[in-house]
């Protein structure tokens, strides 16, 4: 990682206006950006500006400003394709968020395709926006969940997973990070094993497009999965990529206009990827919010951030490792900057709430990812996660609250 | 750190290091299982009645410091208490944590209870000092549900 070109981040916090506010008077420190990351100014422009000067509904306007709203939504599906590498524009479907996504897929692919004893292989670290669709889709179809295990380290093992695909396995899901505890997965090979027995897989991007290089072309995967929150973007808006023959042979999400070819009361057509899976007027601002968003994001340079959050990581890791009674959840060796942590004798939400005396706004609890807490024997955990503003004088500051913490709680 | 004290006060933690009443009463007592989902919270609270009065009460369970030392100071106001009592003393508790973040402390009589004053300036953690009052209300109740603050 180093080498790389260096991030700047006295000007990257200069264009997020939040980072100015203070809690409990407190310069706030913003340490949840797993949870939904903030929102730099050009975002929140796009967004005004849109609104103020561009907007309309899209599509079958014969008029200029609907046109130019039409444009600029569309546009959002090309910035996205080339940023997740997709091979064709219509690969990139509109939804609200990555659960939405996999929902989507469960309720089209899943519903069509998969049969009674059919098996889905996830893993673990799932969070339970991929594991609770497709439970529920078990309770309608009678598919079967796997789970492939994680070790203490919160890594899985490769042989551990080939041997878990069988005959019965008509799709893989996995996280490609993990959101509680940080593993970034062997995506690659992982889908490799997969895909050479012709079995698909479905990839929760949610916690990996903000931090790292996705390309889905290279990645080999059928579905990927993220938010645009997550990406400095606005909430209500996210993305699922799908290859094209998979999307062509998946019936309609959701009904409604805009997804059809044509309407009668005896026969309605379906219209074709994406708009198939695009009923009604979707959230076009998100979609300029998205746009922007990815622009920032290639301007900062997606591997100047990688780079810089793995180096906050290495030194929050060290520093926190020196606090007494502290234990860190997930030590994978390829980890995103995540820390998950607990202290010995003090709650989770206690921490919480005290680190909030100080300005540290952290995730506390069971990250969504409830198999994973009981994997690793704790309630919950503290949550510590790392953006491109966050920097090496906040960890001092969360190092600082939480001895004043232990302090407190003898 | 002093709305921090404020909140977590030396009763409190004391309560949460050596919570009171922490067992389990066995035979015709009466019980239910409060879960908060938020914060993972889980305690069983447990009955004896002798008429319209507690007998006996005790809990057990895992929890934050709040949720922990609201049910052992609960349990050891509630002791002998007539139920009506009781029913007042879990509306005045109620009223004293809801009430707006910022204005004057109402202190009703309720004991050493009145610790818990502070949670008010901290909306969230408004469920966690109540787990233990809501879950004794389903054992009252007994309808065999899972008292749950959301």
């Amino acid at each position: 990682m180093n080498g790389r070109a260096e991030l700047d981040v006295a000007t990257i916090r200069k264009d997020f206006p939040i980072l100015e506010r203070e809690i409990r008077g407190k310069p706030l420190v913003y340490l949840d950006s797993a949870a939904s990351a903030q929102k730099p100014r050009a975002v929140l422009e796009a967004i005004q500006n849109f609104y103020a000067n561009a907007y309309a509904n899209i599509h079958r306007g014969v008029y200029q400003l609907s046109a130019e709203a039409t444009a600029l939504y569309e546009s959002g599906r090309d910035r996205v394709q080339g940023f997740i590498g997709a091979a064709d524009r219509r690969e990139i479907i509109f939804v609200r968020n990555a659960t939405e996504a996999i929902n989507l897929v469960a309720r089209t692919f899943g519903e069509t395709q998969l049969e009674a004893g059919d098996e889905i292989l996830i893993t673990a670290l799932e969070h339970h926006a991929n594991i609770v669709p497709w439970q529920m889709l078990g309770e309608r179809r009678g598919t079967k969940l796997k789970v492939l295990p994680v070790d203490d380290r919160g890594e899985i093992n490769l042989d551990a997973y080939a041997a878990l695909l069988g005959q019965r396995t008509k799709l893989v899901a996995l996280t490609h990070v993990s959101n509680a505890i940080g593993t970034i997965l062997p995506l690659k090979k992982m889908i490799a094993l997969a895909k050479a027995q012709g079995i698909p897989v479905l990839v929760d991007g949610a916690q990996a497009v903000p931090h790292t290089r996705v390309n889905v072309e290279d990645l080999g995967c059928d579905f990927y999965a993220f938010s645009g929150h997550k990406l400095f973007g606005p909430s209500g808006i996210g993305v699922l990529y799908g290859r094209l023959p998979m999307l062509q042979a998946m019936p309609p999400f959701l009904g409604g206009g805009d997804m059809i070819e044509t309407v009668s009361f005896e026969k309605t057509t379906y219209a074709e990827p994406p708009n198939r899976f695009e009923a009604g007027t979707p959230d076009i601002a998100g979609v300029v919010g998205l746009e922007a968003a990815i622009g920032y994001v290639e301007k900062v340079g997606i591997d100047a951030i990688e780079a810089w959050e793995q180096s906050l990581l290495e030194k929050a890791t060290a520093a926190l490792a020196k606090i007494d009674g502290l234990r860190i959840i997930g030590q994978a060796r390829e980890k995103a900057a995540v820390l998950s942590f607990v202290l010995e004798g003090i709650h989770a939400h206690d921490v919480g709430t005290a680190l909030d005396q100080a300005g540290v706004a952290v995730r506390v609890g069971h990250h969504c990812a409830q198999p994973l807490m009981v994997r690793f024997g704790v309630p919950a955990t503290v949550r510590a996660s790392f953006s491109l503003y966050n920097t090496p004088a906040e960890i001092d500051v969360l190092v600082a609250a939480l001895r004043e913490t232990r302090e407190l709680f003898g | 750190m002093d709305e921090l004290r404020e909140l977590y006060q030396a009763t409190i933690l004391d309560h949460n290091r050596k919570p009171r009443n922490f067992r389990v009463l066995e035979g015709p007592a009466l019980h239910a299982d409060g879960h908060n989902p938020l914060c993972g919270d889980q305690l069983t609270v447990y009955l004896d009645l002798e008429g319209e009065r507690v007998k006996d009460v005790a809990f057990q369970g895992t929890g934050c410091a709040i949720s922990v030392a609201s049910a052992s100071l609960m349990t050891d106001f509630v002791q002998g208490k007539s139920l009506e009592e009781v029913e007042r003393k879990f509306r005045d508790f109620h009223e004293m944590v809801t009430s707006e973040p910022g204005s004057p402390v109402q202190t009703p009589d309720i004991g050493k209870l009145a610790v818990f004053s502070g949670v008010r300036e901290f909306p969230m953690r408004v469920k966690c000092a109540t787990l233990a009052w809501h879950t004794l209300r389903a054992a009252l109740h007994q309808d065999g549900s899972t008292a749950r603050t959301e």
